[in-house]
């Protein structure tokens, strides 16, 4: 089995900010926006490059997203950051009118979504943003898996003419996708090739899915891994490829199962290819104070639970 | 009476008709803001604005930009950009129907020439013009940004949000103008959540406030004339503008009532006969 060594550890959010610093550089049309949450978003750099090009917006998010719509008025590309909640359920109207229905490109870059934002609790935690996010007809999802892919989608959001929600997390997290991997929204990598199921995993559980697929393989099950850094529009012909040599689909993401990458993925399968499926995701339940570790363990989903859910899905098929 | 403000009180007179025309033919949409704003948008598009009807571009550089905030009052809006140009006259027909580009709420969804971005759900348009006003500043282009609002619209949060940023960065390239009518859906202001002392909350936020009857073309013409010279020191400019809900239409004057409702064939009658027909009908 193809194996990935960890290049080293890195939060997302990093990827972020360095992505960002570059486009500062080689793009005079991309403008930065934040609601008080420049040290949070790696957006110093960025604000002390380009003060002209940087607008602190204070804590008023609705402002921020109508602001941002405004400015590509005049041609620029704007890149929205506060933490995920406020770029989502906060300001879910704004998006929607001013952004997504005025098709406007703003690219709305989000950080400490899910659970491993960790201590300070559920308010923080969105579990639901990429549900939100992908209804919005006109709206690209994006949610990658480490800091060079991070990176390597901020940079690409910016070529990319539209509405874009870019998702990523705070904790430090191991980096293992080659610097030099081409990063293609829309198109789906095949990290790791397997015959028995399918692990189709976004964000943070993308390393998790490499562990478990690692332990199932001395286990005797050959498991596939994909990594979905693009939700929407999502790469059906990679899933319905994978689930057709495999007969079954396991989903691993940090959000609720409502709404998230296993049910794009569901409803793939269901129209074109039914197959078991099995899903690592929150169950309709809100987070709460804890250690990213301690709250991925309790919500279920760490490495064991892939585990589970491939051992679970391949008794179904 | 000036040679030009018989002229624009022709047009106006005109929009009026195209208003309730507009909404009787479809039984829906919101006449008695329209009505109320015609004599404004008469003046802003016929005499202020710095624009090209012909040749539309989303960007507008070089050219000022209008934002309505309060879209529901897209029947005057779509009457005064069909007739100084945007796109033909006879569009106003499809108001509100189906595979229209007139939509119930203006948008740039249907790619109508004119429209730069979509309202209706209130409050965001100050926003949207602030970040416009921003980029010129950017592009160092001189155009200036204006924008309207409903007063009941201001109970929104965001344009406050809108207004202390605007201020407090020395947005002084956009004029703002409230539509003063004192009414919304529910009845009047005062009697919803009255907006209290507006012309000391907008300068207690930052900008520089000056009041207009919006049904005097000479008052609006050399309002509109002082605001444009109040730019670019430093303060955004904001216009309360007075006026009556129903404006030109004696039974749909002095009460909210009208605000989101159409005239039956009788009332159309009506109030065509108290609007003279200057430009012809669509």
């Amino acid at each position: 089995m193809k194996e990935y060594p960890v290049l080293g550890n890195k939060d997302t959010r990093s990827g972020f900010g360095d992505g960002l610093t570059e486009l500062g550089k080689k793009n005079d049309k991309v403008v930065a926006l934040c609601a008080d949450l420049i040290g949070s978003l790696k957006m110093g750099d960025f604000k002390n490059n380009h003060p002209d090009r940087f607008f602190q917006v204070g804590i008023a998010e609705a402002n921020m997203m109508g602001i941002a719509a405004g400015l590509t008025i005049g041609g620029k590309i704007p890149f929205t950051g506060t933490f995920a909640n406020f770029s989502t359920s906060r300001v879910y109207d704004q998006i929607r009118q001013s952004i997504a229905y005025s098709d406007k490109n703003v690219k709305i870059c989000a950080s400490h979504a899910g659970l491993t934002l960790g201590e300070d609790g559920a308010t923080h935690q969105v579990l639901e943003d990429i549900g939100m996010m992908k209804m919005l007809p006109n709206m690209t999802v994006i949610n990658p898996c480490d800091y060079n892919q991070t990176k390597a989608a901020t940079l690409a959001i910016a070529d990319h003419h539209g509405p874009v929600y870019l998702r990523f997390g705070r904790p430090s997290v191991p980096i293992f996708i080659p610097e030099d991997m081409p990063f293609e929204i829309g198109k789906a990598i095949k990290l790791v090739e397997g015959t028995d199921v399918s692990i189709f995993a976004t964000g943070h559980l993308v390393w998790k899915a490499l562990e478990a697929a690692k332990e199932l393989s001395e286990k005797g099950i050959s498991a596939e891994v994909i990594n979905i850094h693009t939700i929407k529009p999502l790469d059906e012909i990679a899933v319905l490829e994978s689930v057709s040599r495999t007969g079954c689909a396991v989903s691993a993401e940090e959000h609720q199962i409502a709404g998230g990458l296993g049910e794009s993925i569901a409803q793939v399968l269901s129209r074109k290819k039914p197959a078991p499926m099995e899903f690592v995701a929150v169950d309709d339940k809100f987070g709460e104070s804890g250690t990213p570790d301690e709250l991925m363990e309790k919500y279920g989903l760490s490495t064991s639970n892939i585990i589970e859910a491939a051992q679970n899905v391949l008794k179904r098929k | 009476m000036h040679e030009q403000t018989k002229e624009l009180q022709d047009f106006a007179s005109q929009v009026r008709r195209d208003i309730v025309r507009m909404v009787h033919a479809v039984q829906s949409g919101h006449p008695g803001g329209s009505l109320g704003c015609a004599d404004y948008f008469t003046c802003l598009y016929k005499r202020i604005l710095n624009h090209n009807p012909s040749d539309f571009k989303m960007d507008g550089i070089g050219e000022d930009l209008f934002f309505l905030s309060n879209g529901h009052i897209s029947p005057v809006f779509y009457s005064v950009l069909a007739r100084v140009g945007y796109f033909p006259v006879d569009e106003l027909k499809t108001f509100r129907k189906l595979n229209s580009r007139l939509q119930g709420h203006p948008t740039t969804h249907e790619g109508l020439p004119g429209v730069r971005i979509a309202s209706g759900s209130l409050g965001q348009g100050l926003s949207v013009a602030v970040g416009s006003a921003l980029a010129k500043k950017l592009n160092n282009d001189k155009g200036l940004v204006y924008t309207l609002h409903g007063d009941g619209e201001i109970q929104e949060g965001q344009i406050w949000e809108a207004a202390m940023y605007a201020a407090g960065n020395k947005v002084d390239n956009i004029i703002s103008t409230i539509d003063y009518n004192h009414k919304q859906i529910d009845g009047d202001i005062d009697d919803v959540l009255p907006l209290g002392d507006l012309r000391a909350k907008w300068e207690a936020f930052g900008w520089l406030v000056i009041e207009m009857n919006g049904h005097d073309m000479e008052d609006i013409l050399s309002t509109m004339a002082e605001a444009k010279s109040l730019t670019g020191h430093g303060k955004p400019v904001m216009i309360i503008m007075k006026t009556e809900m129903g404006q030109g239409v004696d039974f749909m004057m002095g009460t909210h009532k009208w605000h989101g409702s159409p005239p039956n064939d009788d009332q159309l009658a009506s109030a065509l006969g108290q609007l003279k027909e200057t430009l012809g009908d669509y």
